[in-house]
């Protein structure tokens, strides 16, 4: 990807990484970028850097605008190493004795990844430094999403540099959020939900802090996706609302199966809760992908599980499930179970201890059935699903 | 009472305030903090705590 000019004399010179399907247990059917930006001004400034595979590509796409070399300032937004696995390369490049700036947890954290002693300058919350006709702020965001994590602020041009926060896994010619549809709030909304939702308080507190900093903002530059140039509102005001967790009126009703009795049981409670008008999908998951599944419960107001028994466990696709969702904190959640069994049937109970674990709103023990459904079994669920519905709608 | 701060991701734990959403009390001073409660902002475990200077 060629560079691309954001604002006078600020570049975005990152790269598209088309092809990986898989980012840490996150689907990306549309590949990722991976954003770092040059700012041309007295002390010439690198934010941030890209995986280590795509550094040669970095450097190409600088060495576009500038001699690599004539940069002063290199500056880690984060250290996790699809945004520093290019550092060591850069460095050795541009010159090791040049000065990398980032947070007081990055100085520890980038000493834990690399073993080069760089020229580190560790930055406390509101530090400032002067680029000449710019001036850069950083600002720690411990937690969002690593303690090391801090955004720099560019208060001439009201460009805050977000690292992580409000980007989207999306690899595409366009940059701008004016050049693709509504669509990049699908992908924004998935990263939300798999990789913020559990940090939640955190951003109500962060949204809190820049409107009372009075900080201008013009731009947002995430370190993945799309640039919000022309609404940075929006990605504002959609993480506001994604942070306080307020469900909308829908029900996932998740579940695996392993001769679709489990199956006829998810379809008939997911019929249960559309009768009481309620939008409600039964998702078997072993058709799905985790992080899809996840980008549908941030905004439900009911997660309704269902496993087999298999060996007097769950079926292991569901543990998977409740584990991913468990370390993402869900809050004001409604839960319930189900299952068909053979004879020992512990799913039920099993199910309903981890969703007590993640204090979900138990409104029924459940409904197991032994083997296949008939219609007095089938009558249980979707009754179960209409509670499920009614509850909701309140 | 003194306020204890996470190394890890600067979580305050404030003895007045407790940690009402894991069940402390107010009033409950950090060392009677049972053994096994974690940091509410990262989930570090009590370790990791560290007195803080009052100004």
């Amino acid at each position: 990807m060629k560079p691309i000019e954001i604002a006078k004399d600020i570049y975005d010179v990152g790269v598209n990484d088309w092809n990986i399907r898989d980012f840490h247990g996150y689907s990306t059917y549309q590949g990722t970028s991976y954003n770092a930006f040059l700012i041309i001004d007295e002390k010439i400034t690198l934010i941030d850097t890209v995986k280590k595979e795509f550094a040669d590509q970095l450097l190409e796409n600088i060495a576009k605008i500038v001699d690599p070399k004539k940069i002063d300032y290199v500056i880690s937004n984060h250290t996790e190493m699809d945004h520093s696995g290019g550092l060591p390369r850069i460095l050795h490049y541009i010159g090791e004795d040049k000065p990398l700036y980032c947070s007081k947890m990055g100085l520890k954290n980038l000493s834990r990844h690399f073993p080069q002693q760089w020229n580190y300058h560790g930055v406390a919350n509101g530090e400032e430094l002067s680029l000449g006709k710019r001036t850069l702020t950083f600002l720690e965001t411990r937690m969002l999403h690593w303690p090391d994590s801090m955004f720099t602020y560019v208060k001439e041009d009201k460009i805050l540099f977000s690292s992580d926060a409000f980007g989207q896994h999306y690899a595409g010619h366009e940059k701008f959020d004016d050049q693709l549809g509504d669509e990049i709030m699908f992908h924004a909304k998935k990263y939300y939900a798999n990789i913020l939702l559990l940090y939640s308080p955190l951003i109500l507190k962060l949204l809190n802090n820049v409107t009372e900093l009075g900080l201008e903002i013009d731009m947002i530059c995430p370190d993945h996706g799309i640039i919000w140039r022309k609404d940075p509102g929006r990605i504002i005001n959609a993480y506001a609302k994604w942070a306080s967790q307020e469900p909308e009126q829908k029900a996932v009703v998740v579940y695996d199966t392993m001769w679709h009795s489990t199956e006829t049981m998810a379809e008939a409670i997911a019929q249960g809760i559309v009768e009481e008008g309620v939008i409600a999908r039964p998702i078997h998951i072993r058709s799905s992908h985790r992080s899809d599944i996840m980008t549908e419960v941030l905004d439900a107001a009911a997660v309704i599980v269902g496993s087999p028994t298999i060996n007097n466990q769950l079926f292991p696709t569901v543990s998977d499930f409740l584990i991913y969702m468990k370390g993402l904190k869900p809050k004001n959640k409604i839960g319930a179970a189900f299952g068909s069994y053979g004879w020992s049937g512990e799913s039920v109970k099993l199910i309903n201890q981890e969703l007590e674990a993640m204090k979900f709103d138990i409104i029924d023990p459940g409904v197991k059935i032994q083997y296949v459904p008939d219609q007095d079994g089938k009558n249980a669920c979707f009754e179960l699903g209409r509670k499920i519905g009614k509850t909701i709608k309140r | 009472m003194d306020k204890y701060v996470c190394s890890m991701c600067g979580y305050i734990y404030d003895p007045k305030q407790g940690d009402m959403d894991n069940g402390i009390s107010p009033g409950t001073k950090f060392e009677d903090l049972p053994d096994n409660w974690k940091c509410p902002g990262c989930g570090a475990s009590k370790e990791k705590f560290k007195k803080m200077r009052t100004q």
